[in-house]
C-alpha cells in the first residue's frame, strides 16, 4: 500500500526533524558552559541527514511485466548521526572566572546562537510540513475505506 | 460480454488511483527529505508515460505479453525509468533540489486528483449496485 507508506514517510521525516531541534536545543542550552580545557568544552552538535532507501527485495512486478517503481524511491529520511561542529571555540581572557585556566583563558563553546535560532525556525516549519503530509494521507486514507458505501 | 465484469466496468479509474496514491509517496519523501544534503527531488513524468501508453496503442497487437516473472516489458529501461529528477529553481549550497513550496503545492493537487478519482470510482460502484438492484 502506497499511501500506508506515506505515513511511514512523514513519520521519519518528523523525527528527523524532532531531533535536529532536540540538537539546536542543546546547544543554545549549552551556548554558555563554559570550561577551562579546549577538550571539555561543548560543540555545537548537528543532526546528519540521509535518505533512507527501501530495502531491495525481489523486484516486484506488475500485470503488464512491468518492474514496480517502489525499489527505485527512497523510504523517507534517517538521522546517520551527530557531528560536532570544529569550528574554533571561543577563548576569553577572564582571570577572575572560576573555570579559569593557569594563564587566565576561559573557553567558550562555538555555538552561534544566531544560527542556531535560524535552524530552530526552519526544523519547526519542516515539522509542520511533514505533518500536513501525514494529515493529507490519513484523509486520503480514510475516504479509501468508504468506497463503495 | 454479459456478466458485470469489474476490469470493464471500473475503466481507468481504478489504475488512476493507484498512480495517485504512488505519486503521494513520491511527493511525500522530497518532503521529508527538505533538509537532507544532496536530495534530488523526484517525481512522475506523465507526459513521456502517456505518449509511451499511446505509441503502445496505437502499435497494437505488436505488444508482447509477458508470461514469465522474469519477462521484461519492451521500452523499458529499468526500474526507475517513469520517475524524474526535477529541475532546479534555485541552487542550494548544499545540493538539495527540493523546492518545498512546489512539492507543498504539487501534493495538494494530486490529493484532489485522488479525490477525483476516488469519487469517479465510487460512481463505477454505485452504478453497479444499482444495476445490481434493478432499481
Amino acid at each position: 500500500m502506497s499511501l500506508s507508506s506515506v505515513l511511514n514517510i512523514a513519520g521519519s521525516g518528523m523525527a528527523a526533524q524532532s531531533i535536529r531541534l532536540n540538537t539546536t536545543a542543546s546547544n543554545i542550552a549549552n551556548a554558555e558552559s563554559a570550561s577551562s580545557s579546549v577538550d571539555e568544552t561543548y560543540r555545537a552538535r548537528k543532526p546528519w541527514f540521509s535518505v533512507m532507501e527501501k530495502e531491495m527485495m525481489a523486484p516486484s512486478r506488475d500485470s503488464n511485466g512491468m518492474m514496480m517503481v517502489d525499489e527505485a524511491m527512497g523510504a523517507g529520511v534517517k538521522v546517520d548521526g551527530i557531528i560536532e561542529k570544529d569550528a574554533p571555540l571561543q577563548a576569553r581572557f577572564q582571570p577572575d572566572h572560576p573555570m579559569a585556566n593557569d594563564d587566565g583563558y576561559v573557553y567558550y563553546p562555538n555555538v552561534n546562537v544566531v544560527e542556531e535560532m535560524t535552524d530552530m525556525m526552519s526544523s519547526s516549519r519542516s515539522y509542520q510540513m511533514n505533518v500536513e503530509v501525514l494529515k493529507t494521507a490519513k484523509q486520503m486514507l480514510q475516504r479509501t475505506l468508504t468506497l463503495g458505501q | 460480454m454479459g456478466a458485470i465484469n469489474f476490469s470493464n466496468a471500473l475503466g481507468i479509474h481504478d489504475d488512476a488511483l493507484q498512480l495517485r496514491s504512488r505519486r503521494a509517496e513520491v511527493l511525500a519523501n522530497n518532503l521529508a527529505n527538505a533538509d537532507t544534503p544532496g536530495f534530488k527531488a523526484r517525481d512522475f513524468d506523465f507526459k513521456s508515460i502517456l505518449a509511451e501508453e499511446a505509441s503502445k496503442q496505437s502499435s497494437s497487437g505488436l505488444s508482447m505479453t509477458t508470461t514469465h516473472e522474469g519477462h521484461m516489458a519492451i521500452g523499458t529501461s529499468g526500474a526507475d525509468s517513469e520517475l524524474k529528477y526535477r529541475f532546479q529553481t534555485q541552487p542550494s549550497i548544499d545540493g538539495n533540489t527540493v523546492d518545498a513550496q512546489t512539492e507543498q503545492a504539487e501534493f495538494a493537487r494530486n490529493s484532489l486528483d485522488y479525490n477525483a478519482t476516488f469519487e469517479f470510482l465510487n460512481g463505477k460502484f454505485k452504478g453497479m449496485r444499482n444495476a445490481i438492484r434493478g432499481e
